[in-house]
């Protein structure tokens, strides 16, 4: 095994330990910083996987933006103590994981592997190439995502607006 | 491959090494300014062998060991665990922060080049502010473990504090980013090395006698961007007039309320921290990074006529040593800045974020990209 492959797993483990974290954990904050960790590991794989751009963007987004709303919410309404567990839920979670697996396993292994799965050239993952990528070909698909950024803020001022 | 494993391991030594002995000697020069400002004499008691030193052995020395021998104190009620994490949350972001700053451009030594960054990314810019957005967390974790009110509301403070200026402080980069095309801070520190006489279009060539001997540096490129970050960066390090996290008068110390011994320091350190990483990114983005106006790869050049041909290790002295007075100025200004302003009050720090220096910042994009596209 090079050191790559080591690396590879001992991060998979890393991310598989926290995300088993974030649902066993009884305080939400815990499982909240649990997930944090995660997402960090998330942008870790990004890198080694010569997307830079995408690593950054998901600990600046995801890890730096959308868990501290998480934390202000839970830290706002004092969600400290998690209800307890219900036997119903446990099982339809049991069912749930084991049919995803089933499919992501059956995936995997019909798909034949890439021959050349790093096939990186210089401009791969750079900001030049996503940004050639998103304002040209994607340039409607862009824009539109963006109105809908707009149209969610809208909203959501219009409702806190119309509470007081 | 080992050599080019311990040169790495040499720069991270080095640009840490730099970071937190500066942070710690930022903590004299704050104790010793604010008595210099305020007409005392500070700092001046503790001495080894009857030498004070200024009041520098104090707080290189005395006061490290001080706070790491006093009791280490968690409300019985918080959250251990997290308590404990809260401290190397906040000191993390402003120590890996210094990875993609350029301290100097190429070193040569013998066939080896060596750039004097310590993380080549070409992802720079963005890998700050993720980097910075992790922040909160120091804060925010610090606060809800203390489980006390006052520190609570100092973190829900913070956070919505470095959330809204972070906001503004990336919008206030971009217009850097249009001028030099780059997100590599080496690149852009690069692109600051030519003249303004050589970047100005057609139509603007008569105002090449005015200021065209002017070094390309990002503050004369883009005044009000670097207005706006140097504001907004003051106030992501939540030190005054931007302090409400802490807020004496309301909230006791705020965020850092149930927190003693190594733990404040550490906290303590990563605002001093904070600082050196606010200067260094002032530096590196509006002053030219490790620029020396006029120096070239061997020697000066200017633009009156005359040149004076330098050594390579001379040039890189150069460089690194104008990084450093560059990063000390922008230091001690915010130093200058903390002891001579007053608090802001919360509402009016939310009013400045949101209403001032977020359209200033767009207003800022819009015509830089006006100005690009007339230029072309």
């Amino acid at each position: 095994m090079d050191v790559a492959t080591v690396i590879f797993f001992s991060l998979a483990a890393l991310l598989i330990g926290a995300s088993l974290l974030v649902v066993f954990l009884r305080n939400v904050v815990h499982s909240a910083m649990a997930l944090v960790a995660a997402l960090f590991i998330i942008a870790v794989f990004f890198v080694i996987l010569q997307a830079p751009m995408v690593g950054v963007l998901q600990v600046l987004v995801y890890a730096g933006a959308i868990m501290v709303l998480f934390l202000f919410v839970i830290m706002f309404l004092n969600l400290t103590a998690s209800e307890p567990r219900r036997r119903a839920w446990l099982s339809f979670a049991g069912v749930s994981t084991l049919l995803l697996g089933g499919v992501l396993s059956a995936m995997l292994t019909q798909t034949e592997p890439a021959a050349d799965p790093v096939a990186a050239t210089e401009l791969f993952g750079s900001p030049e190439m996503l940004a050639r990528n998103l304002f040209n070909d994607f340039v409607l698909p862009f824009e539109i995502a963006s109105v809908l950024l707009l149209v969610a803020i809208v909203g959501a001022v219009v409702l806190a607006k119309r509470g007081s | 491959m080992i050599v080019d494993f311990a040169i790495i391991a040499a720069k991270a030594f080095i640009v840490l090494f730099m970071v937190l002995n500066l942070a710690g000697i930022l903590g004299w020069i704050e104790r010793k300014g604010s008595a210099l400002i305020q007409d005392r004499i500070g700092a001046n008691r503790a001495s080894i062998f009857g030498f004070a030193g200024l009041g520098l052995v104090n707080t290189l020395i005395a006061d490290p060991l001080k706070f790491l021998t006093k009791e280490d104190f968690i409300p019985p009620a918080g959250d251990k665990f997290l308590h404990t994490l809260a401290p190397c949350m906040a000191l993390f972001p402003a120590l890996v922060i210094f990875a993609v700053i350029p301290f100097g451009d190429v070193l040569q030594i013998g066939d080896r080049l060596i750039n004097l960054q310590v993380a080549n990314l070409n992802v720079g810019i963005l890998y700050v502010f993720a980097m910075a957005s992790l922040g909160v967390y120091g804060i925010v974790i610090g606060a809800w473990a203390s489980n006390n009110k006052f520190s609570l509301l100092g973190g829900v403070r913070g956070s919505a504090q470095m959330i809204s200026y972070e906001i503004a402080m990336g919008l206030s980069v971009i217009g850097i980013l249009m001028v030099y095309g780059t997100l590599d801070l080496q690149e852009i520190a690069r692109g600051q090395g030519t003249l303004i006489r050589e970047l100005l279009p057609q139509g603007l060539s008569f105002l090449g006698g005015l200021v065209g001997w002017l070094p390309a540096w990002g503050v004369f490129l883009q005044p009000l961007a670097f207005l706006l970050f140097f504001t907004a960066a003051v106030a992501e390090t939540k030190r005054i007039p931007f302090d409400l996290p802490e807020g004496e008068s309301e909230l006791v110390a705020g965020y850092h309320v149930e927190y003693s011994g190594g733990k404040f320091l550490m906290f303590f350190a990563g605002e001093f921290a904070e600082i050196v990483t606010a200067a260094a990114l002032v530096t590196t983005l509006f002053f030219g990074g490790w620029q020396v106006p006029y120096l070239m790869r061997d020697g000066f050049y200017f633009p009156w006529g005359g040149q004076w041909l330098l050594p390579h290790l001379a040039v890189v002295g150069l460089q690194v040593g104008a990084f450093t007075l560059k990063v000390l100025f922008f230091c001690w200004l915010q130093i200058l800045l903390r002891w001579s302003v007053p608090r802001f009050r919360y509402d009016q720090v939310m009013r400045l974020g949101w209403k001032m220096l977020l359209p200033l910042a767009l207003v800022n994009v819009l015509i830089t990209a006006l100005m690009i596209v007339a230029a072309q």
